[in-house]
């Protein structure tokens, strides 16, 4: 890696390296994804080993998404936000340095620990007890740097990008370090603290908000940042910002139990978990407001930009999947979605619609700038990388829709005489077109991470651009 | 049904949950602002700060936005009332998921019942030649069987093949209707401790003698004097099983539990040295009587063909 250039007074060090480990990871990440659709078509390709089967290569492939190439994606550009919006460097070299290959470490024993078949068994929480208190001794370190730097800022206001981030970062803290309890039975081997219900409780209190914090709060901090910076547009409403942020991290935090619609969970939880549920429509939509309309006067932009269509198509995924949301959380909706290939597909729309592409845009801006390069070496394929996620997108949740309403509705069927009308395996027959067009998808979106790789690596070795330490300052 | 909690707690729940609902509301209004000062360009004032270049405009929230924003509040209060969420509040509606369930449940006793009511009159042979009924049945087996039988019946590694005309316990109409209703508790004691290593191969040998499969000759007559003494009293002198106890014919070259990359020996051992436990569960509390009978006749027409 280029350690040519080194900014006066910000650590980029850290931002390139976690920045590179976006698409490195993103590649692996959505690799496996596509494997295991791919399994889902022609099952052969389990190979009848226990280490690629489905049951474990999907948790690798959730954890390589969400927290190496999410989770690289948001140190990188948290790293970068706050140090230029705070105008000062992080708070410190080395700690930033040790949660950087930390983070790596985790990774790595992620990958090898899930096909071995060594699990917790909670979802978006599979890996063992050494591997948590790993996660928890780097996650403290993050928070360290990130609010030891707001704290040393040379700005007097903390801005709405930071605010975004240092809730995701104390949040997540708090949410893995209260879920993960266990009680250790061996170095591989665990169980949970919490029993029965109250189990299923924690872990779904923690599995919606690491999607509305992990997923949602840290890339809106992402989105307050790079929005306005490549439109160089002011943010549409600072008042906006306020209601939307704090009505989100509030009812988010509720919204948990519409996991658990109509299972043992008592009524009044699957309640308030609907209720709050839909309260969050409004303000998750604050957000996709206050990006659009920061475009208002520089729609033009779009037209030559595909860093900006980046960002704008993740607000409206966004948008789109934070409808969906609070409407499958209903009960009479949940009854019919829940289960289905409808679930899988909402959290698709968000996961590549929004979190996938505002990390690439951002990434794409970013890249230059921390390498000293003028832009990123081929803006044709920016767009060629945007048609293909774009593309791979809609083909994804197009299927997956589709495959839901298919499942629920053949589910719930009764003949005359009031037997089932299918039998589980005949509705697994009918997703079979679904299963193949969710894969296309998956390799659209692939062969678009490919693209962004090659470009990202051509941009690093091109020659330095002379003025661009003055650019950045 | 959910116990009761205690005053406490449901006091705890309501008002922290009215609370985030409430708090919502007051962010809202005490943030609202109408007033709208554009400039000559139609362009409204910043906040004044900059952070890293990037300004922020003081725009009111946008009006549907907000109404959307009061019509969800509005809606949980309703909801919160007329449903159970505060607490011990039942609900002015008094719906319960428990209660939506049992109210289905209720129906489709009502309707569907007379439907298998009047099929239970009939005979089963009788039934298991009317295809209109034999419809019913097969529906009745692929939601509630096909799991471990197999959508044709034909069984699986453990699952018998309710096909064929070998039966653990009877092929009779009645003799498969009480396996349904009642569940099937199959035991093969395990026997390497009282047969050793010599034992258990012999006796194997001896067994793929009884359905003329390829074996050892020397070793099949070793094995008989075993068979006689420890077999014979579940399996019968005959080798040809007892349905009494659910004890299988092994003259039939029929297997249950031998695994596709398992040579039938290697299984027969494995079964000695072991035993096997089959575990057919009841049906009587899932499916009922009545629909048990015309499933019941299903089965039967599956080996009468």
């Amino acid at each position: 890696m280029s350690t040519a250039f080194e900014h006066p007074t910000y650590n980029y060090k850290v931002v390139r390296q976690f920045a590179i480990m976006t698409v490195v990871w993103g590649i692996v990440g959505m690799f496996v994804g596509v494997w295991i659709a791919a399994q889902l078509v022609w099952p052969e390709l389990n190979f009848g080993l226990p280490w690629t089967s489905f049951g474990r290569l999907r948790p690798l492939h959730t954890n390589a998404v969400i927290f190496a190439f999410g989770g690289s994606a948001l140190f990188a550009t948290s790293y970068y936000v706050v140090q230029r919006t705070c105008q000062t460097r992080l708070f410190s070299d080395s700690l930033a340095n040790f949660t950087f290959w930390g983070w790596q470490a985790v990774i790595v024993l992620a990958a090898i620990t899930l096909p071995l078949g060594l699990t917790s068994s909670k979802e978006y929480a599979e890996l063992e007890w050494p591997i948590d208190i790993l996660i928890a001794v780097v996650w403290v370190s993050y928070a360290v740097v990130f609010l030891g730097t707001i704290k040393q800022r040379k700005t007097s206001h903390i801005y709405v990008a930071n605010w975004f981030y240092a809730a995701f970062i104390l949040t997540v803290a708090v949410l893995h370090i209260v879920n993960s309890a266990a009680v250790p039975v061996s170095l591989t081997k665990s169980y949970s603290a919490y029993a029965g219900a109250i189990d299923a409780m924690a872990q779904w209190w923690y599995g919606h908000n690491a999607v509305g914090f992990f997923l949602t709060a840290g890339f809106l901090g992402m989105m307050y940042y790079f929005v306005p910076k490549q439109a160089e547009r002011p943010v549409y409403s600072y008042r906006l910002s306020i209601v939307h942020f704090w009505a989100l991290i509030t009812t988010y935090m509720w919204a948990g139990s519409h996991h658990l619609h109509y299972t043992a969970l008592p009524d009044w939880t699957q309640s308030v978990g609907m209720i709050m549920s839909l309260i969050l429509l409004a303000p998750s939509w604050g957000g996709m407001i206050n990006g659009m309309m920061t475009l208002s006067g520089a729609w033009h932009k779009l037209r030559h930009d595909p860093i900006l269509r980046f960002l704008v198509v993740s607000l409206s995924f966004y948008g789109m999947s934070t409808f969906e949301g609070p409407m499958m959380s209903i009960k009479t909706v949940n009854a019919l979605s829940h289960y289905t290939d409808w679930t899988i597909g909402h959290v698709h729309a968000g996961a590549l619609g929004w979190v996938a592409m505002i990390s690439i845009g951002s990434i794409y801006h970013l890249i230059p700038r921390v390498f000293n390069k003028g832009q990123m070496f081929s803006t044709n394929l920016i767009n060629v990388h945007f048609w293909l996620a774009t593309v791979g997108t809609v083909l994804y949740i197009a299927s997956m829709w589709v495959n839901g309403i298919l499942q629920g509705l053949m589910w719930r069927a009764v003949n005359i005489d009031g037997t089932l009308m299918y039998s589980f395996v005949e509705a697994l027959e009918a997703s079979h077109p679904g299963f193949f067009v969710r894969w296309l998808g998956g390799c659209f979106w692939v062969v678009g991470m490919l693209i962004m790789a090659y470009n990202v690596t051509m941009t690093v070795k091109s020659p330095a651009a002379q003025n661009a330490v003055a650019q950045t300052a | 049904m959910t116990e009761a909690m205690s005053g406490f707690w449901s006091a705890w729940i309501s008002i922290i949950t009215l609370g985030v609902v409430g708090g919502c509301w007051w962010l809202l209004f005490a943030n609202r602002k109408t007033d709208k000062a554009a400039d000559a360009n139609g362009e409204v004032q910043t906040t004044g700060h900059a952070a890293d270049g990037i300004e922020e405009y003081d725009n009111p929230l946008p009006r549907w936005w907000f109404l959307m924003f009061v019509g969800t509040i509005i809606f949980a209060i309703f909801y919160l009332i007329l449903y159970p969420g505060l607490g011990n509040w039942k609900g002015l509606l008094g719906w319960t998921s428990t209660g939506q369930w049992e109210e289905e449940v209720a129906y489709a006793e009502e309707y569907y019942a007379p439907i298998f009511q009047d099929f239970a009159k009939i005979e089963i042979p009788t039934l298991a030649k009317d295809p209109e009924a034999m419809k019913v049945g097969q529906r009745i087996f692929q939601n509630n069987c096909s799991v471990c039988h197999g959508s044709a019946g034909k069984g699986a590694y453990g699952f018998p093949n309710l096909t064929d005309t070998d039966w653990l316990y009877g092929g009779d109409p009645e003799a498969i209707k009480y396996s349904i209703i009642n569940g099937r508790n199959g035991q093969m004691p395990a026997w390497e401790s009282v047969l050793g290593e010599e034992g258990i191969k012999n006796l194997t040998q001896y067994v793929l003698s009884l359905s003329d499969q390829q074996h050892d000759t020397t070793q099949a007559a070793a094995g008989q004097p075993l068979f006689t003494a420890m077999c014979v009293a579940c399996h019968g002198a005959d080798a040809k099983g007892m349905h009494a106890l659910g004890a299988p014919n092994l003259t039939d070259n029929v297997w249950l539990y031998k695994q596709p990359q398992q040579s039938l020996a290697e299984s027969i051992e494995y079964t000695l040295r072991y035993g096997r436990n089959g575990h057919m569960p009841a049906q009587q509390q899932y499916i009922g009587e009545d629909k048990v009978h015309i499933l019941a006749a299903y089965v039967y027409s599956l080996s009468q063909k």
